[in-house]
């Protein structure tokens, strides 16, 4: 684990640096470790466990969101794991529960079924339906359609830049309607 | 969707770059102490023996308690912004501003004075420096809460708190250039009754801004 946790690390710095594939990878490497805490957060507070994917992509887009808090010479796990506590104490409150989740260090929690296909979830999509038509056009192209931003671009005939800025705002939205009660 | 598919679409935007918490925060600052400025220059002003009063280390002490608190709780506050990050001694120096006050009283009770130590106290200013400094501290800690969203608080109300205390320090420095009554008793009194306020009106909306 701890060797897993230091992978992690250098790929969030190739991250940092540009480096997008480096950044894909540590995220597919991170979701089975989140999914399996989302899971014993769920069952732990008596909540049905399909509502884990949720909790999962809230957790991603909050990771992607705010990973300029994360400072490159401190290791990635303690952030990742604030965050990733944070998030799920929010959502099971958010569920109308009083509750004081003891949730184990990532540690303890290796994944129960690492090359489990990654499901789908509901929630993002309600909410992309719901995004401003721009950056809902622009999500859509490369998160439904495998557009890149290039094929995106050409595909709505905006420029590279617009493709861009209306992707980052959209996400930003998306991450702020699912924090909504 | 699918989670590969938002894992696909975060990579997507890789490339962009996000402002740095500690400069959102300065540029909001920035921005709004015109407001500040303006609500002090037009309904307080500096106080007529400024320059006389400067001598009077009493007087100084005001501006070096009010900025030790606003400092000491900018370094506090940053790191709170930053998920899984120590704060190690820094909550500690928020002491400093509390020690700095206490040996003021001291020193104010131990020399001599024209006015007994009540009248110090309750001073004659009291009701001006409760509205003012929460009327000056208001579009500051509006303005520190907008920039702090785009940290990563994961105790969200504490984050607020320290944010007013930030801003009631900003504040209050800025007040004591008008107040005439310079006793730490003063300070230690009304002053803090006005900057807990703001720390609590920070607390409760930073509890609903704040969250990541």
């Amino acid at each position: 684990m701890r060797g897993q946790v230091s992978e992690w690390t250098e790929l969030m710095r190739q991250a940092v640096a540009g480096d997008g594939a480096a950044y894909q990878r540590l995220l597919r490497a991170i979701s089975p470790v989140l999914r399996a805490t989302a899971q014993r957060g769920l069952a732990r507070a008596g909540q049905p466990t399909d509502g884990c994917e949720d909790i999962v992509q809230e957790i991603l887009l909050a990771v992607h969101l705010k990973r300029h808090t994360w400072d490159p010479a401190a290791p990635f796990g303690p952030w990742l794991f604030a965050i990733a506590r944070n998030k799920l104490i929010d959502t099971l409150r958010r569920k109308g529960r009083r509750v004081f989740v003891d949730i184990d260090e990532f540690a303890d929690v290796l994944p129960s079924e690492p090359e489990k296909k990654a499901a789908s979830a509901r929630e993002v999509d309600q909410h992309l339906s719901a995004l401003p038509p721009r950056q809902r056009d622009v999500v859509r192209a490369i998160a439904v359609d495998s557009a890149s931003i290039k094929e995106a671009a050409a595909k709505l005939a905006m420029s590279e830049g617009a493709v861009r800025v209306a992707l980052h705002r959209g996400l930003a939205t998306l991450a702020a309607k699912l924090r909504e009660p | 969707m699918d989670t590969d598919d938002l894992i696909r679409t975060l990579a997507a935007d890789n490339d962009w770059r996000a402002t740095p918490t500690g400069t959102a925060v300065l540029v909001a600052l920035v921005a709004a102490a015109p407001i500040s400025l303006a609500i002090f220059l037009l309904m307080l002003g500096v106080r007529p023996d400024f320059v006389a009063a400067a001598h009077n280390p009493f007087f100084d002490l005001k501006f070096v308690v009010t900025l030790a608190l606003a400092t000491s709780a900018v370094g506090v506050v940053l790191p709170l912004s930053r998920p899984g990050a120590t704060l190690g001694v820094r909550p500690w120096l928020l002491l400093v501003p509390i020690a700095l006050l206490g040996i003021g009283i001291v020193c104010d009770i131990s020399v001599a004075q024209d006015r007994s130590w009540t009248e110090r106290l309750i001073g004659t200013n009291s009701r001006v420096c409760l509205t003012a400094v929460p009327a000056m501290a208001l579009p500051l800690l509006v303005a520190a809460l907008i920039g702090l969203r785009q940290g990563a608080s994961t105790r969200p109300a504490l984050s607020g708190a320290v944010a007013g205390l930030i801003c009631g320090g900003l504040a209050a420095t800025v007040y004591a250039a008008h107040c005439t009554d310079d006793s730490p008793l003063f300070v230690a009194t009304w002053y803090s009754i006005g900057i807990a306020g703001l720390t609590a009106a920070g607390a409760a909306a930073g509890s609903r801004l704040l969250r990541i």
